[in-house]
């Protein structure tokens, strides 16, 4: 066997290698977005991507998020690849219909001629201070579309390798950047590899409660399950990885082995993509398996306000998730 | 007047024939597809091109089979000028599972990729920045094609139109934007719902050509779409061009046409495309009139067998429901 040589690097420059790789290799995959230039983009992502692969394949665009949407679309529908940097993913309102009306659906609709195999990688989520309309976790409306593909990684080395998945995709994804995880360090093999779109990983095994937790949540669950450690409850960790396609079976398992579920994201509970989780589990065979109800914690239904205080009070921090698994188990 | 322009070097009498055959075929197909409306034998919605024939012929018949093209809600006719297989068509309308969207699309979604028509679009605007892709893929690829992107008088007050000719401009792309301006987007008379007397000034905003033609004059379309399209596959970036033009039936099948007057749908009749095109054709000493009559009867004969192709087509199995959603 040959050893796989890794070495630590941030989720940032993971994504970077990722779509540096594939670039390497194959000519139709080439990136468009605002600021992606000499500048990097706007978190530096692309830093160093157009000296590599000059301003073709490295596409600096206008401020216009409905025209790079459907430009990338139409490129796609023709033969190429494109990755589509949309600079905070709040624009996703901007570029709605060109991903909603048009990437989602030109197959279905077209009876299965044509395919639209882009991806559109996109920095999500509050903690920097950037307020309403630079903040939010809108990825239940996303999932909400068939035709569409949604990927959230937790980390470095899931970052890199459903990246990789995507680009290989033929359809469109969604895959959203958490940006509080850009400057966060793990093992990560320097060679290109895959993670299957769909394949959910148990970032912590447990026996005592199930928490299924997306993006920053995971390592939020993560500490909290330290914590409950002392105290002798034994969590499990699911990261889904993408929430479309949703690994049904290995929540499903999970919540069969420990009989409680708890399932945490930083976009607002109301409509979230929990209650969707909640509710799969409700309708599974793992429903005769709970022994307490299904909790769900999520962002209060608020705008993210921009003092750093407010900020944090929106979204589940690691002390409501201790008390949410206090309270499960507890539960009798 | 026939035409303000002189017949077309580029284009082979033989070809301009069978652009006069195409248009009764645009013509007689949506004729078709109205009075199937009227007698509830399809569903849905359709949105008619008659009296716009010569935008559609006129603007794809000058094109290379590599060319591409988008097309609008209103896109029968686009299809068919782009060699739309008219059964297939028809059949799509039935709801059929041998139509081009296998029953699952209908009117406002037929496309043939493989013909290079990216397909009609829903969505007022939406597929402008779709033909900004296509074209960016024939420079990136170096395939030398030209994206050919139809909208309407109302898509111009879209966002995506501006920012579309604006991206296009910038990076030089081989795509000519057609507007067919047919007077109302929906209800709304384009006098009332923009400043200025023509779409095409707005070309100006982008640093693009912007020209304005009679879009029921084969002739004149020919000749401004080919100029365009050959400079833009050179190299040379995008134009606009803007076809006059009206629609003779209503927006769609909810149409009481209460925002226009008979006189004006009358005047407007008398500037009929295809007659024109048949005046001047016979005029030059490329058509006699039998011959004129012969392919307009076949013409006829194509559509009403393709309406029997559609009525003996089977319905879609319940098992392909959910078929294609994902590649």
């Amino acid at each position: 066997m040959t050893e796989i040589k890794t070495r630590e690097i941030t989720f940032l420059e993971a994504v970077r290698e990722a779509m540096s790789q594939e670039m390497r290799q194959n000519e139709d995959v080439f990136i468009l977005g605002e600021d992606i230039g000499v500048y990097g983009g706007a978190f530096g992502v692309t830093r160093g991507m157009i000296e590599e692969f000059g301003p073709e394949r490295v596409r600096n665009t206008p401020i216009s998020e409905a025209a790079i949407a459907g430009g990338a679309v139409g490129a796609a529908l023709t033969g190429m690849r494109p990755i589509l940097e949309l600079q905070f993913s709040d624009f996703i309102t901007i570029a709605m219909d060109q991903l909603v009306n048009q990437a989602a659906k030109t197959r279905y609709m077209f009876g299965g001629k044509g395919k639209v195999p882009m991806v559109v990688r996109t920095p999500a989520g509050s903690g920097t201070g950037a307020a309403a309309q630079h903040s939010q976790s809108l990825e239940a409306w996303m999932a909400h579309i068939p035709g569409l593909k949604v990927v959230q990684p937790s980390n470095a080395y899931d970052a890199k390798g459903l990246l990789k998945a995507a680009m290989d995709d033929d359809n469109p994804v969604i895959f959203y950047e958490h940006k509080l995880l850009y400057r966060t360090q793990c093992d990560v093999p320097e060679e290109q590899y895959s993670i299957p779109l769909g394949k959910a990983d148990i970032k912590r095994e447990g026996k005592d409660v199930t928490i299924v937790a997306t993006a920053i949540m995971v390592h939020k669950a993560l500490e909290a399950a330290t914590e409950l450690e002392k105290e002798g409850i034994d969590v499990e960790i699911i990261d889904p990885r993408t929430i479309v396609p949703l690994d049904e079976e290995a929540i499903i398992e999970s919540v069969k082995k420990t009989g409680r579920l708890i399932v945490v994201h930083e976009a607002v509970k109301r409509g979230g993509f929990g209650g969707e989780i909640a509710s799969m589990i409700a309708e599974s065979e793992a429903f005769d398996y709970l022994d307490s109800p299904i909790k769900r914690l999520g962002g209060l239904a608020v705008p993210i306000p921009y003092n750093p205080t407010l900020e944090k009070a929106v979204i589940p921090q690691v002390p409501d998730i201790i008390e949410a698994v206090k309270e499960t188990v507890r539960f009798k | 007047m026939l035409s303000t322009m002189k017949l077309p070097s580029h284009i082979t009498e033989k070809k301009l024939k069978s652009l006069y055959k195409e248009m009764w075929l645009i013509r007689y197909f949506d004729e078709k597809v109205d009075q199937f409306f009227a007698k509830g034998m399809i569903h849905g919605t359709t949105h008619l091109c008659v009296g716009q024939e010569a935008s559609a012929s006129g603007s794809v018949g000058v094109l290379q089979a590599k060319d591409k093209i988008i097309s609008t809600h209103r896109g029968h006719g686009h299809c068919i000028a782009k060699e739309g297989d008219v059964n297939k068509m028809m059949a799509e309308l039935f709801g059929r599972v041998t139509g081009y969207c296998k029953g699952k699309g209908g009117s406002m979604h037929i496309a043939d990729v493989e013909k290079g028509n990216l397909g009609a679009n829903g969505i007022v605007g939406g597929g402008i920045p779709l033909a900004v892709g296509a074209a960016l893929t024939s420079k990136m690829k170096n395939q030398g094609y030209v994206v050919l992107c139809f909208f309407g008088d109302g898509a111009s007050n879209e966002g995506s139109f501006h920012e579309a000719l604006n991206l296009a401009a910038i990076w030089d792309l081989p795509v000519v934007f057609i507007c067919e301006n047919n007077q109302y987007g929906m209800s709304g008379p384009v006098k009332e719902m923009t400043r200025i007397e023509n779409i095409a000034e707005r070309a100006n905003a982008y640093g693009i050509p912007g020209k304005v033609v009679d879009g029921n004059d084969m002739i004149e379309i020919m000749n401004t779409v080919h100029e365009a399209v050959e400079k833009a596959r050179e190299g040379n970036g995008p134009a606009l061009i803007e076809m006059k033009t009206y629609r003779w039936k209503g927006h769609s099948k909810s149409d009481a046409k209460k925002y226009r007057t008979r006189e004006e749908e009358i005047e407007w009749r008398k500037k009929d495309g295809i007659k024109r095109f048949k005046d001047l054709l016979i005029e030059e000493k490329i058509l006699s009139e039998d011959e004129a009559n012969k392919l307009q009867e076949e013409a006829k004969k194509e559509i009403e067998e393709a309406v029997k192709f559609a009525e003996n087509s089977p319905e879609p199995p319940l098992e392909s429901l959910l078929e294609d959603v994902y590649a």
